[in-house]
């Protein structure tokens, strides 16, 4: 038998015994285990001391070439994302459709395929239609792609940092309460946070109006089964009594457009009783948690007092939005191996 | 696969108790001094160092942590990435301080480059000098290590495999390598001394 000559490096062996295989893309949490949910978190922890540097700058990225790719009007996202590639060392490019050839006709595969005819490493898309960044990384063999929101469908990147902050708060996830009150209907922010804080071992309760349920969710004793998707919540459209023992409620932007598509009686009715105030926090669970993923309709979803009173987290989440972003965007530009 | 005890529990231990009088005589004590321990072993070898100290001299040294990963310039080249990433917690800081580095093995000498670079981002040390449990060879860099464990040639085909009472419930070292003879197979058992 002859000495095969392998090359490696021995001196890290061992510790990655347990990491979860390597990953290419990113859009949605539905494919992701518990393990690598907990593996990203963590790792965003030590990102997180990265941010709070006096020189927040570190290598790991340099030579890579990232692209944000954005058919849809974003602050928070994008400016996360960029900052995230940037402290990383990558070199980020920000495209949006205005001004780019989408404006000339031009179709998200063929932007996709000139964008990687450029050598870029990762493309991080959002786009208003569900499934488009789906179809990059089906078509796209040499870029990694991260979902920052397609359409209605997912937004893992949110979710995750939604995880990160309450994991952070609480110590675990497993057990705890989240309410996620209002517009789940058009919320792909509440899809992937379902996804995710169920895997977690958390129990996710949706209240809202019954039009503002996803119809997948609310039929529950028809003939149709419940998807495995359904079985992750429960639905109560009482808030007041959803509320009840919650360690976390998130309010959902009520997207204007929806008052006046009859998805609603009147804006005060659903002020009414779906605004998460000061008297409805008092049912929760004592030191529990408010988020919101932004932008925030103060006065309508969630009350002025609650939003920047002392059990809101929603600035905090904006902070590890950055740092789930690297970890992210470290995590898939890295990539798996080449062979050597 | 063949495995083949380098160093047992009493030899790290000995090892490590050596290196540690060796810091105190090298710095004529403790002052001054911060260990830095590289993910993951490094970290509880230097933990170790440090209450080795406080035994000898009664000196508390406070003690940091470092993960290099994303200051590696062989990422994504390796035949494991690793994108999970370790607490980096230099709570005392390094300006002006003399940081002791401590890792499990050193080899091609990346992982200490990376690690010196990631220090430099902290502040500016007055000194960096380096404890290694066992040393390998083949260095690619030039690096070396102020305090050794251990010296041990060793071929490139060759593993090292270095394990730990808090990561894997035992204190050894062991050279895995690949059976050259088929024939006389279970040839190595003798315990070995290399020096």
């Amino acid at each position: 038998m002859s000495r095969s000559r392998t090359i490696d490096t021995p001196d890290i062996e061992g510790s990655s015994a347990s990491e979860p295989a390597s990953r290419k893309h990113v859009l949605d949490l539905d494919d992701f285990s518990q393990e690598e949910i907990s593996a990203v978190l963590d790792s965003a922890r030590s990102m997180k001391e990265v941010l709070g540097r006096d020189i927040k700058k570190v290598p790991a990225l340099r030579g890579k070439v990232v692209v944000t790719l954005f058919y849809e009007a974003s602050t928070r996202t994008r400016i996360s994302f960029e900052e995230a590639g940037k402290v990383l060392s990558a070199d980020v490019i920000n495209m949006s459709s205005s001004g780019s050839s989408a404006e000339k006709g031009e179709s998200l595969l063929n932007t996709g395929l000139t964008i990687q005819a450029m050598g870029v490493d990762t493309i991080v898309i959002r786009h208003p239609h569900s499934g488009a960044p789906y179809l990059l990384a089906q078509q796209l063999d040499k870029v990694s792609i991260i979902n920052a929101g397609d359409g209605l469908h997912a937004h893992p990147t949110q979710a995750l940092l939604d995880l990160y902050t309450v994991r952070d708060k609480l110590g675990s996830l497993e057990g705890c309460k989240i309410v996620i009150v209002g517009d789940v209907l058009h919320s792909r922010v509440a899809r992937s946070d379902i996804w995710g804080f169920a895997k977690m071992g958390a129990k996710v309760v949706l209240s809202g109006p019954n039009t503002l349920m996803p119809p997948d969710l609310i039929r529950s004793n028809n003939n149709i089964a419940r998807s495995a998707f359904a079985s992750l919540v429960e639905v109560d459209t009482n808030l007041d009594r959803a509320i009840e023992g919650a360690d976390v409620v998130m309010a959902l932007r009520l997207q204007q457009e929806r008052q006046h598509a009859g998805f609603l009686p009147s804006l005060r009715e659903y002020i009414r009783r779906w605004q998460v105030t000061d008297e409805r926090m008092a049912r929760a669970n004592p030191g529990a948690m408010v988020m919101h993923p932004g932008p925030m309709n103060e006065g309508i979803e969630i009350s002025n007092s609650i939003a920047h009173g002392g059990s809101s987290v929603i600035e905090e989440q904006v902070t590890n939005g950055v740092a789930i972003r690297m970890a992210l965007l470290y995590k898939v530009t890295i990539g798996p191996a080449q062979q050597l | 696969m063949q495995e083949r005890q380098i160093m047992n529990q009493e030899d790290v231990r000995r090892a490590l108790t050596r290196v540690a009088h060796e810091i105190l005589e090298h710095n004529r004590g403790a002052e001054d001094l911060v260990i830095v321990g590289i993910h993951t072993r490094g970290v509880h070898l230097a933990r170790r160092i440090a209450a080795s100290l406080v035994e000898f001299e009664g000196i508390e040294v406070p003690v940091a942590t470092l993960d290099v990963s994303l200051y590696r310039d062989d990422l994504g080249t390796r035949s494991q990435t690793q994108t999970k990433l370790q607490p980096t917690d230099i709570p005392s800081g390094i300006q002006g301080k003399r940081v002791v580095l401590v890792d499990d093995v050193l080899y091609t000498g990346r992982t200490i480059r990376a690690a010196m670079d990631a220090l430099v981002d902290f502040g500016r040390p007055q000194q960096i000098q380096l404890a290694i449990l066992l040393d390998r060879g083949h260095r690619e860099l030039p690096i070396r290590a102020d305090y050794v464990g251990q010296n041990l040639p060793t071929a490139i085909s060759e593993r090292v495999k270095v394990r730990l009472v808090e990561t894997d419930g035992t204190d050894e070292v062991a050279l895995i390598f690949e059976e050259i003879y088929s024939e006389d197979s279970d040839s190595e058992s003798e315990p070995e001394s290399n020096e």
